[in-house]
């Protein structure tokens, strides 16, 4: 495998998009995670979905886009939905949620339209839908690389405001943070995260990476810090086992990856069980 | 003569045309523990969030150490302890040291990192309150009365010179609400922290604080704690909508 890393520039891009989002995707999901906010990274990737399909139909008809990398119109859509729902959860401050529905179905709602209109571009599709181990680009790698360098600054920098901001937003407000321009800026990275994160993991699966290892890791870890830390672990745990396993059996990576995170999660439960129990007996 | 820390003057709130506060004028000067009294949707805790900066009023003013609150630059000064049912998002997989700590951000200023003094700010902070051996703890793990006391120290870390709380002993069994104002009046005495308080338990008290003030949309009465203990129940029960118990004192006032 290792051999294999060296020789083809496709794994190289694979692996080191994959190590990469393995990183981000679980750090910005803890985040997510204790804000409550899983649905919305799910209609976001939708939103991708319509923009990724978009740029795809465009390619096809278009001559001078025919070498656009449909991952630019990705981030884009990602983007301007992540400003829609908020704009929107403003709107319906009674209903908050419904932003959620409305703007996933029109993830979806357009992405059909751009499916339909373009043929040809299953196989592309499967990917982005699924994930692709052989369809990484040196420019989408470059593309990840640059989406991680954003990420990290940005939670480096207001780490101590999004951890306060997670906790409790009202003490956010009222000790006088800029709570709402750095929930604008998280909605914005978290947009960027998951465009990033698609072309390993698939649009469908992408919301999966930034919250199952954060479900496993909450169930073990003792601080904010630890979730992180064991979030990340997790994570990249089940990047590089699923996209060994995808390599070899030929297989979705975004498939492969949920499924090892799941069996970690359960393995994290089970462990978590038997020291509940263990500890019980103890105390008796 | 130092400016009072809060000075609210005419102060008027409508929510969806709805008449929440109306004509409110009001000081807290330094070293003040004022306890708002008043029934369920009199506009307490409406008044609290225009203090805080957190609602705009539809008319009037209110000034923070003197300042229009619109120029206000040192929040840190005040701190903020909400209703623990409404605000603390439970299950939350911090330890208390992470969540005092916390209290710094604002203080620490933007693209700052948190003082160097962190973990010793975030000891004395919890000492003062009695839940130095709870540093390691996560935060859902404690009791109610413990996790208030914890947003109390998260508060104080930041060395505030005033503390505004809402209903602070929400989901405090009623064994634990006495020793949780007694540890308030100490933080107020000991410590010289100014002290607004929104609360329900008129008669636990009222032995702790200094001044009064009675709201229902409008301020019925505001002055120490004595005049008020020389309303009769009627007077009360005009403005509070229903009988409030009188208080009757064992051993005189603090």
């Amino acid at each position: 495998m290792i051999d294999a890393i060296f020789t083809y520039e496709f794994l190289q891009n694979a692996f080191g998009a994959g190590l990469i989002i393995g990183v981000i995707a679980p750090l910005l999901g803890v985040f997510i995670v204790v804000r409550r906010l899983s649905l919305i990274a799910d209609a976001l990737s939708h939103v991708t979905l319509a923009g990724i399909a978009g740029s795809l139909y465009l390619s096809q008809s278009v001559a001078v886009l025919s070498a656009l990398n449909p991952l630019f119109l990705g981030i884009a859509a990602s983007v301007g939905g992540s400003v829609l729902i908020e704009r929107l959860r403003t709107l319906y401050k009674h209903y908050e949620e419904l932003a959620i529905p409305i703007i996933l179905s029109a993830g979806i709602g357009f992405g059909a339209i751009f499916i339909s209109l373009a043929q040809g571009f299953s196989n592309d599709l499967f990917g982005y839908l699924f994930g692709s181990v052989s369809a990484v680009s040196r420019e989408d790698l470059l593309i990840v690389v640059a989406i991680a360098i954003v990420v990290l600054a940005f939670i480096v920098i207001f780490f101590k405001e999004l951890f306060v901001l997670s906790f409790d937003d009202e003490y956010a407000k009222a000790s006088g943070l800029p709570a709402k321009w750095i929930h604008f800026m998280f909605m914005i990275v978290t947009a960027l995260v998951i465009a990033g994160s698609m072309r390993i993991v698939g649009i469908l699966l992408v919301s999966s990476l930034m919250t199952i290892p954060v479900a496993a890791a909450m169930r073990v870890s003792k601080s904010f810090k630890q979730t992180i830390a064991l979030s990340i672990i997790f994570g990249e745990a089940s990047v590089i086992a699923g996209l060994i396993s995808a390599f070899y059996f030929d297989l979705a990576p975004g498939g492969t990856i949920v499924v090892t995170s799941i069996l970690l999660l359960l393995l994290v439960l089970i462990y978590k069980k038997i020291a509940v129990s263990v500890k019980r007996g103890a105390i008796a | 003569m130092d400016a009072p820390l809060i000075e609210i003057k005419d102060i008027s709130f409508e929510y969806e045309e709805t008449k929440a506060l109306e004509n409110i004028s009001m000081k807290v000067e330094k070293g003040d523990f004022l306890a708002i009294l008043g029934p369920n949707g009199s506009g307490k805790s409406t008044l609290l969030k225009i203090m805080l900066g957190l609602i705009k009023p539809t008319k009037g003013s209110i000034k923070l150490f003197g300042v229009d609150s619109k120029n206000f630059k040192h929040r840190e000064w005040i701190g903020y302890v909400s209703q623990k049912s409404n605000s603390f998002n439970s299950g939350f997989p911090a330890t208390v040291e992470e969540v005092v700590a916390g209290g710094l951000a604002k203080k620490a200023g933007l693209f700052r990192r948190l003082p160097r003094t962190v973990d010793e700010d975030v000891l004395e902070a919890l000492k003062s309150v009695g839940m130095e051996a709870f540093l390691h703890r996560g935060i859902s793990e404690l009791s109610g009365g413990q996790q208030q006391r914890v947003f109390i120290a998260r508060a104080l870390v930041a060395k505030p010179k005033m503390l505004i709380l809402d209903e602070p002993t929400v989901g405090i069994d009623h064994q634990n609400v006495q020793a949780f104002y007694d540890m308030l009046a100490a933080l107020n005495r000991e410590k010289n922290i100014t002290l607004v308080m929104v609360t329900h338990d008129v008669d636990t008290v009222t032995d702790r604080i200094s001044h009064v003030a009675c709201l229902n949309q409008t301020i019925h009465f505001h002055g120490f704690k004595e005049q008020f203990q020389t309303l009769s129940d009627e007077e009360r029960a005009s403005w509070y909508g229903h009988s409030v118990r009188k208080i009757h004192h064992v051993g005189g006032a603090h």
